[in-house]
């Protein structure tokens, strides 16, 4: 378990403001946000390897604000590995047991399971410099895990690695975490791979924690203009809000419940958008004529542009839509979404 | 084939300039003495001491900026503080200096009417005229190589290296044995190669600050004003070459080296 309290950092190049988190044992907690956000230091700080200003920070019941980073049982992954050069990835994995007295028979056991399942019998007696992307990444892995640590802290791990292996790796992680019972916190800016690892995450901007949650929470409803662009609600409005109507511009769009507030922003992701050739009034409660501005070609999927009004919706179409809607720009098209599509704050 | 520019005509003109400007001399003296020659000078015993006293005081200036110079290096790689740069420069500073001026520096501490001078000859340390202070006068101009050479080396050592091996659970005392110094050892070598050339060819401040006991450059400058070029020649040339065997020996035995260092 991992408790921050209004942790500050006073760097030359980061800062981190009053930082606040809980995580739980043996959860797989993400953090996420964009470069220089400040997630690297926040590992950082968690570990002990850099000084921190005010505020504290628990791991378990043990307060660990002051405490050097050899004491505290927490594990770092870097996004290069640094696997140490000068050693074999048997040296490697073992290194931490000179410092630590751990039952040599369980130290074996350990090493013996962390090979097997990461697979690392073949490559023992090689050096850092004969190993591939994903061989140096399991090795640090193991590193990381032979010391029986309480938090296991991985600074975007599957980032240096070809997409294709990816997922391969991403599949290992979460049997890793499974089959342990060390808390993962992980950092990553690739929002499929925070979904398909975690149960909750927290999002930082500029050396602050923006918006924490379970990851369903975050992904459907954020909280800030920030987070909804971040998670890819590409349609983004400020509205004024009467009972459970939103304007905006010249729109008057349905909702399905009535917000909090009287003005804020709407969001609907661009998948929950549907194009049409003929208006839908079925389930649909808003459905709007415009014209087609752009598209853009993302490999897998379409992202069509669609002015209405003074509005540019944005909505995913595969390539097989886009064919038989056939669509192209200045195609005058419906865009329709339910009302439940719209998140509004 | 392409036909080359004037301009690259112009950079291997000027290169095979350079190299017979460096090699003609140096090829030319170390020619010049005849075996017999050669042979009769090694069996001279001042030249054998004063060799062998140059080899030494030179390690051993080497050694001195080892031991002192090593936290220093570390402590400018890694960390960043205000008058860092100062720290540096002042460390350069006997590059810059004439070295008959760091002769007189050396002497205007180390004589009696200076405090520390006067606190030496207390203890029973003297510089003027001895081995003491030439091994004094080879650290002072050998220093700023050693430092600069391994300096270099540790900023190319990543600091996660280092963060993992806390994060292990290794203190900072075992990360720097452990991770640091096996992977700053060349760069360490190399500095040390670097610091006692320098301090090996050390002729104007050590001659102010000792002439006697006689180190080797000291000894052909003597002979060539006493007896002229032809004596001093066969000396020179087995200074030469006993340093370059010794660098080159050192070269070798640190060519074995595991994995992969910066």
């Amino acid at each position: 378990m991992i408790r921050i309290k209004n942790l500050n950092i006073n760097l030359k190049e980061f800062n981190l403001f009053d930082i606040n988190l809980d995580i739980g044992t043996n959860e797989f907690f993400v953090l996420m946000g964009p470069t220089g956000a400040g997630k690297t230091v926040l590992l950082e700080a968690m570990a002990g390897l850099i000084p921190t200003k005010s505020g504290s920070i628990h791991i378990g019941e043990k307060n660990v604000t002051g405490l050097a980073p050899e004491k505290r049982g927490v594990s770092i992954v870097y996004q290069d590995y640094s696997l140490f050069p000068h050693l074999t990835a048997r040296e490697n994995m073992r290194y931490g047991l000179h410092f630590h007295r751990i039952d040599k028979d369980r130290s074996d056991e350990t090493f013996d399971r962390l090979v097997e399942n990461l697979n690392l019998s073949y490559i023992l007696n090689r050096f850092p410099l004969n190993l591939s992307g994903g061989e140096l990444q399991r090795v640090a892995m193991a590193r990381a895990l032979m010391v029986d640590p309480e938090i296991l802290l991985l600074d975007e791990p599957l980032s240096a690695l070809d997409p294709g292996f990816r997922e391969e790796i991403r599949a290992g992680l979460k049997k890793l975490h499974r089959d342990s019972n060390v808390t993962f916190l992980m950092v990553t800016h690739d929002f499929a791979e925070a979904l398909s690892l975690s149960d909750r995450a927290a999002i930082m901007n500029n050396g602050k924690i923006i918006q924490t949650g379970t990851m369903e929470g975050i992904f459907k409803r954020p909280d800030s203009t920030f987070v909804a662009d971040f998670v890819g609600m590409k349609n983004l409005f400020a509205a004024q809000f009467r009972e459970t109507k939103a304007f905006t511009g010249n729109l008057e769009i349905e909702l399905s419940v009535k917000p909090v507030n009287g003005k804020g922003y709407i969001a609907i992701r661009p998948e929950d958008i549907v194009l049409s050739r003929e208006e839908l009034t079925s389930s649909m409660r808003n459905s709007f004529a415009g014209n087609i501005t752009e598209i853009s070609d993302h490999g897998l999927y379409y992202e069509a542009g669609i002015m209405v009004e003074n509005i540019t919706f944005k909505s995913l179409v595969t390539k097989g839509a886009l064919l038989d809607l056939r669509l192209a720009e200045g195609t005058r098209i419906f865009v329709s979404f339910k009302a439940t599509a719209i998140h509004t704050f | 084939m392409t036909k080359k520019e004037p301009f690259f005509w112009i950079t291997v003109s000027c290169g095979i300039v350079i190299m017979a400007f460096i090699l003609l001399p140096l090829i030319e003296m170390m020619t010049a003495p005849s075996f017999a020659m050669l042979k009769e000078t090694i069996k001279d015993k001042d030249v054998v001491r004063s060799i062998w006293l140059s080899i030494y005081t030179a390690g051993l200036a080497a050694l001195i900026s080892f031991v002192f110079g090593t936290p220093l290096a570390y402590v400018l790689a890694r960390s960043d503080f205000r008058g860092k740069k100062l720290i540096e420069s002042i460390i350069d500073l006997p590059i810059v200096i004439p070295h008959p001026v760091v002769g007189i520096a050396i002497l205007s501490v180390a004589g009696k009417n200076h405090w520390l001078g006067e606190l030496f000859n207390q203890v029973g340390i003297r510089i003027m005229g001895s081995v003491t202070g030439i091994v004094v006068v080879l650290t002072f101009v050998g220093m700023p190589f050693y430092i600069n050479a391994v300096k270099g080396g540790f900023e190319s050592i990543s600091p996660r290296l280092e963060k993992v091996s806390r994060s292990l659970g290794a203190s900072m005392f075992s990360t720097f044995f452990r991770i640091t110094f096996p992977l700053a050892w060349r760069s360490m070598l190399v500095g040390i190669v670097m610091c006692s050339a320098r301090a090996i060819s050390e002729f104007g401040a050590v001659v102010i600050v000792a002439y006697h006991p006689m180190i080797a450059p000291v000894m052909i400058y003597e002979r060539f004003e006493a007896f002229g070029l032809k004596y001093s020649q066969p000396v020179a040339v087995w200074l030469v070459f006993i340093c370059l065997t010794l660098f080159l020996i050192l070269r070798i035995l640190t060519l074995h080296d595991r994995g992969k260092t910066a």
